[in-house]
């Protein structure tokens, strides 16, 4: 049960991950003068939405999130409703610890903003879609026996990895390289993405690795 | 009782071990060099010619050039200027400087390149000053001004100025600083902005040649930055080098085209590239007249030292040699005459060398008068070689003009003699100036690595080293005493030179070893010992330990990322936000964590988080309640911290290195600013954070009820502090009115500003007396009114405050000594007093520690504010919030969870003086180091119930904070040790270098004197209870 389980989260993870490749791709392809560096901004909100498109999809469609107790049309759009205000909080709130770790305030807030964009997506996100806007399910996954699924474990890690991802790739912008990617948010990211891949790579490898001691409590 | 002197001796010894090996890494790091202000003129006579020749004065009789054209190119390696037609696919840098070589192969007899070397100290000020004086830089000149940069030795410029030459400077700004009123004319141009790679060439360019073509100038000094940003902001291997490269071959070729026959032209660079092997610059010479005789070119050129110059120009362009040179003329530049001629070639070189000789011989018997630092021994054989010399220049010259082979001959071995001669004092001067000491450097960064695993492991097995000082402490102190004095007393009598910093070295290397193998040895006995007989204890231990060994990774990692960050100098420059960066991680971590370990909340009583938002939802148990109450003030607290640490950044200066940054207002002092209004409303800000200051301190105290009682310390709170307070603000606004303001009653705004900084002075020097002299601040009141008997005592902390706040700080401590003393009583009493018989009410001993270093901090910070700006004080009050928001974290993250994690919040607690640096206000790393102590001191009575933890707490609390400081001093100097050869050694490493060994030596010192009052509180404590309890009792 749990291997289909695990084949079911690497295809998952790969059509996410391929969903970063294309969005860098495809632009490149169809667009004049489209470059990570160059356009980042462009490139950051097609990855941020082709993730969050494919995100939806494929989560709805696998059926990982939480039951509805009510099949109502209301109870639906509530959830919905609950959700997107769920995730512009969230913008907000990575917005301000950002700007507490020493991003400008004023200058480059758009910026500064696309980056808690792509930061909620690549972590809020999928919250949202695996767990539902269920702020103590969050809470509870994130601590050590938390996990109820491999899908909880695969939220741990690929959160875990995006941030530190991101907090890595500040470490390069005060540098005298005088490089393009070194320009806040570009190195952040870029951090953030590579970090967010990574996890979606190593989350099922892990999984496999420790599926022996992975026990999870039922709810 | 508590072992107090041992505690307070092995951090001594810890503290000692870390001067002793900063020491001895400074003696081989830093160069010193004394300053000789003395000025060389024409009339100078030259020491030992009493008969009057042709060379009676040090200035040449005629002067080859009239005229000088200095072109300074920053960065022009020697690279750069080859002109090399093999290459097929040149590099952006390579042949674009064309014309030197065009110029040199078409008229050899007018121009010259050479490959030109500097000295180590290496940045820009460093160099012009190099190249002015003719001195070996040195990174701390020990000079009679501090107050300025200008340059206090004879130069270059100096004497220009003294024989008339008009000197038009343009470009690099340095120059303006070092030579402050002493160019004819002059046009800077700011500097530091490395992105700009035009403003300040294309500012010479406008003037440069129009400046040449006028008549008005004797010497034009133009230095260019454009090459040098260039390689900074891109790298040599781009087009941008190759377009400032042409277009400095455009400014040489437009300024040979305009010269006349009596100028000379000088191209240099500035200075190489990073590295070692590209440290070579280009010197090109040239003259529209004949400058060298041809055919003596050598196959190889030799290397140019850069001071070489100054002889050189000085003599070429007829001024004396600056005092202080001692670099040797270029003597195939004083090859005049016509080639047949060579006897008068050959007496002009000499003579041009033996002025020189001349010169470099006064400036080393002035020098060595002064100084030791020169061996006295190569001294003495130099001046035999001169003396020689002398003799030899005198039969030679003195006389009628002798021919001849032989004479020929002679003169050429005196040529040689003088050649070598300054050759010889160079290189004994680089030796003792110039040249970093690589054992020293490697014994001080050995001592300093020894000191912090010492301190890591004192730090870590605390309770191991505090329960064997005598193996630990004293026979290691003894044992190094031992080595280093018998080293010293081997020195003396094999007959060479004591040198105290080698015994020093052995004395603490000796020690450190020894320490070491008793601790490993000690170690190993006691576990075995331990393991079978005492359980109990055994288990104790090992809980204490573990999280000890096991330590939170994280807050490790960053702390080493911290120290990392000091070998890039990038990270130096921005190393307030860095700190702040990793600062804001740890705090962040603290939650995530103890949300990842379960802590922060009951489970699934989760209510609120991290992430979103926070339905609070009050139908909680009553346990629970006080739990959630904790982890929200340890939200609270962090959210706070962070954001405090974000403040932090209004209060930061700027490096030089910072292109586009503006220092802080707050930086600014009052007397500063032109803005009435404004200067109003700064100063009401910082007047009401003095009070702030102040009232904050005094609640604090009320609230405990250390403000009852009628001791001297009280007073100093209740007086002293208000008093201090009103000082500082009147010194401030007496200070930062102009003084036009006052008309006639300026006599007493002079005594005022005398008398108000003394008072304060002076009051705190009696604050901290009183505290130490009666540090207690219990108020004791025994109750003649037997209390109720049906109801407990009851306590009060003091009126007005909420009966929460008594039950959790104040009940506990009071009511467990009371009923000891009680007990102690009875016993002693036997029996001779009743049930209601007078009770005592003690206020304020629960806080019996934490007030007098409170106290005494409160009185420190107002006197450092006092010699800060104005604004500061406002970071002043941010401290103290933010060391108040750190101990509520320590103490919500330790009821939180079991003690095991307080290893989450200790680690923060010690990195936290990190901030102060990044506020640039030196002196803040003392405050954090006390405020560690108030924080062990928040144990309270507890710590008296076990005074052998309580030493061992402190030790380790000491062992800590000294380990993280001592790291980070280890760290800076790694990094200048391994750096030494970087280009920004002297710009970046080494300040950072010395400031954080100046900053460990503060806190370091601090934090003795802190433990020393906290044991003097202990030691009061115990004399107040021995005299109560038998007083009660009877």
């Amino acid at each position: 049960m749990k291997d289909i389980e695990i084949k079911g989260m690497v295809s998952a993870h790969c059509i996410i991950a391929l969903s970063i490749v294309m969005a860098t791709i495809v632009p490149a392809v169809l667009l004049d003068d489209f470059s990570v560096y160059g356009t980042h901004l462009v490139w950051l909100y097609i990855c941020t939405a082709g993730v969050a498109a494919v995100n939806i999809a494929v989560y709805t469609l696998l059926g990982v999130s939480p039951p509805a107790k009510k099949n109502t049309l209301s109870h639906k759009v509530a959830k919905v409703s609950k959700s997107c205000l769920y995730f512009m909080f969230s913008c907000l709130l990575f917005h301000g610890i950002v700007v507490l770790y020493g991003a400008p305030l004023l200058e480059s807030a758009s910026e500064t903003f696309s980056f808690a964009v792509l930061l909620s997506t690549f972590t809020t996100l999928r919250c949202l879609c695996i767990l539902g806007p269920n702020v103590q399910a969050w809470i509870r996954v994130f601590s050590r026996n938390g996990a109820m699924s491999i899908w909880d474990t695969s939220l741990q890690i690929t959160t875990a990895s995006s941030v530190t991802g991101a907090w890595l790739g500040a470490f390069p912008i005060p540098l005298d390289w005088e490089r393009p990617w070194q320009v806040w948010p570009i190195s952040c990211t870029l951090g953030a993405t590579l970090g967010f891949v990574a996890g979606l790579f190593i989350a099922p490898l892990w999984i496999h690795w420790h599926r022996k001691q992975l026990t999870y409590k039922s709810k | 009782m508590m072992k107090r002197v041992p505690v307070l001796a092995l951090l001594l010894w810890i503290c000692l071990l870390f001067y002793v090996g900063t020491w001895i890494f400074l003696s081989g790091f830093l160069l010193v060099k004394v300053e000789v202000n003395r000025n060389s003129s024409c009339k100078d006579k030259p020491f030992s010619k009493q008969d009057s020749s042709h060379t009676e004065h040090f200035c040449w009789s005629e002067p080859r050039f009239k005229r000088a054209v200095i072109l300074i190119i920053d960065a022009l390696q020697y690279d750069f200027a080859r002109f090399d037609p093999e290459i097929k696919d040149p590099r952006p840098f390579q042949n674009k400087l064309g014309v030197l070589s065009e110029v040199v192969a078409s008229r050899p007899a007018h121009a010259r390149l050479y490959p030109f070397r500097a000295d180590p100290p290496t940045t820009t000020m460093q160099r012009i000053k190099g190249f002015t004086t003719g001195s070996l830089p040195t990174f701390v000149d020990v000079c009679s001004n501090f107050g300025t940069n200008a340059i206090q030795e004879d130069n270059l410029i100096h004497q220009l100025g003294q024989n008339g030459k008009r000197v038009v400077f343009m470009g690099d700004d340095t120059w303006e600083n070092l030579f402050p009123n002493q160019f004819h004319r002059s046009l800077p141009f700011p500097s530091f902005i490395v992105k700009d790679l035009h403003t300040v060439d294309n500012g010479i360019l406008q003037h440069l040649c129009s400046t040449v073509e006028s008549s008005d100038w004797d010497v034009v000094i133009a230095h260019f930055l454009g090459v040098d940003h260039c390689g900074h902001r891109y790298s040599p291997d781009h087009h941008a080098m190759a377009d400032k490269l042409t277009q400095m071959d455009q400014v040489v070729r437009s300024v040979i085209e305009r010269l006349q026959n009596d100028t000379l032209l000088v191209v240099l660079g500035e200075h190489g590239g990073d590295s070692q092997k590209e440290t070579d610059a280009a010197l090109f010479l040239f003259s529209p007249s004949a400058l060298f005789t041809v055919g003596q070119e050598k196959a190889l050129q030799e290397v140019v030292p850069q001071i070489d110059l100054v002889p050189t120009l000085a003599q070429l362009l007829g001024i004396p040699i600056p005092y202080s040179n001692i670099g040797k003329v270029m003597v195939e530049l004083f090859a005049l005459g016509s080639p047949e001629d060579g006897s008068a070639q050959e007496r002009r070189q000499a003579e041009a060398l033996w002025i020189n000789a001349n010169q470099v011989n006064r400036y080393l018997d002035t020098y060595s008068l002064a100084n030791k630092d020169l061996s006295p021994m190569i001294l003495a054989h130099l001046k035999d070689m001169f003396l020689l010399a002398t003799t030899e220049y005198k039969t030679l010259f003195g006389g009628p003009l002798a021919g001849g082979p032989e004479h020929s001959s002679r003169v050429q071995a005196l040529i040689a003699t003088l050649q070598l001669y300054l050759n010889q004092v160079r290189e004994m001067c680089q030796a003792s100036w110039a040249r970093f000491h690589p054992l020293r450097m490697a014994v001080g960064n050995a001592v300093l690595a020894t000191a912090c695993a010492l301190c890591f492991i004192t730090s870590d097995f605390a309770d191991v080293v505090g329960a064997s000082y005598r193996r630990l402490l004293w026979i290691p102190v003894v044992s190094g005493t031992v080595a280093g004095g018998g080293f010293a007393l081997w020195q003396f009598s094999t007959g060479s030179e004591v040198e105290v910093l080698s015994s020093l070295g052995m004395a603490a290397l000796v020690s450190q070893l020894s320490f070491f193998w008793n601790f490993c040895r000690r170690k190993a006995t006691r576990v075995f010992v331990h393991q079978p007989s005492d359980l109990l204890n055994a288990t104790a231990d090992a809980a204490q330990q573990r999280p000890a060994l096991t330590w939170p990774s994280i807050p490790l990692t960053i702390f080493f990322l911290r120290c990392a960050s000091l070998f890039s100098d990038s990270y130096v420059v921005v190393e307030g936000r860095v700190v702040t960066f990793l600062l804001s991680t740890l705090a962040i971590y603290i939650p995530v964590q103890m949300n990842w370990a379960g802590r922060l909340l009951l489970p699934f009583e989760a209510q609120k988080s991290a992430p979103p938002c926070l339905p609070l939802q009050p139908s909680t148990p009553a346990a629970s309640s006080s739990y959630k109450k904790e982890s929200l003030t340890l939200l609270g607290c962090t959210g706070f911290l962070v954001a405090s640490l974000y403040s932090s950044h209004f209060f930061h200066g700027c490096r030089d290195e910072q292109g586009n940054c503006k220092p802080s207002a707050f930086l600014t002092p009052l007397s500063g600013l032109r803005d009435i209004q404004l200067r109003n409303f700064r100063y009401l800000l910082s007047v009401s954070s003095v009070v702030a200051w102040v009232c904050l301190v005094r609640r604090w105290m009320r609230h405990y009820g250390n403000m009852n009682s009628k001791s001297p310390a009280v007073l100093v709170a209740r007086c002293g502090l208000p008093l201090v307070a009103t000082f500082v603000s009147l010194y401030w606004a007496m200070s930062s009115a102009p003084a036009e303001d006052f008309g006639n009653l300026q006599e007493v705004v002079r005594l005022a500003l005398l008398v108000f900084p003394r008072a304060v002075y002076v009051l705190f020097g009696l604050g901290v007396a009183v505290v130490c002299w009666d540090p207690l601040t219990v108020f004791l009141k025994s109750r003649k009114e037997p209390a109720p008997s049906l109801l407990p005592p009851t306590y009060r902390a003091s009126t007005g405050v909420s009966l929460q706040a008594e039950l959790q700080h104040l009940i506990p401590h009071i009511y467990q000594r009371m009923r000891k003393s009680l007990r102690a009583g009875e016993r002693e009493g036997a029996g001779r007093e009743d049930d209601g018989q007078p009770t005592m009410e003690a206020y304020g001993l629960g806080t019996v520690y934490s007030a007098p270093l409170l106290l005494v901090l409160a009185l420190l910070g107002l006197v450092l504010a006092m010699l800060h700006p104005e604004g500061l004080m406002l970071s002043f009050v941010l401290l103290l919030l933010q060391a108040c928001a750190i101990l509520h974290m320590h103490s919500a993250a330790t009821s939180l969870s079991t003690p095991g994690s307080r290893a989450v919040s200790c680690p923060l607690l010690l990195l936290w003086p990190l901030v102060c640096e990044s506020t640039k206000a030196g002196k803040r790393g003392r405050r954090a180091g006390e405020g560690e102590d108030g924080e062990e001191a928040v144990m309270e009575m507890k710590l008296r119930e076990d005074p052998d933890r309580f030493s061992t707490a402190l030790l380790q609390l000491g062992a800590r904070y000294l380990f993280i400081h001592g790291a980070q001093l280890l760290a800076s100097v790694c990094s200048a040790t391994i750096l030494r050869r970087h280009l920004m050694v002297w710009k970046i490493f080494a300040p950072k270098f010395i400031f954080e060994a100046s900053g460990f030596a503060v806190t370091s010192v601090c934090l003795l004197l802190g433990l020393a009052l906290v044991m003097r509180v202990d030691s009061a404590v115990s004399d107040w209870f021995k005299r109560l309890i038998p007083a009660h009792s009877r």
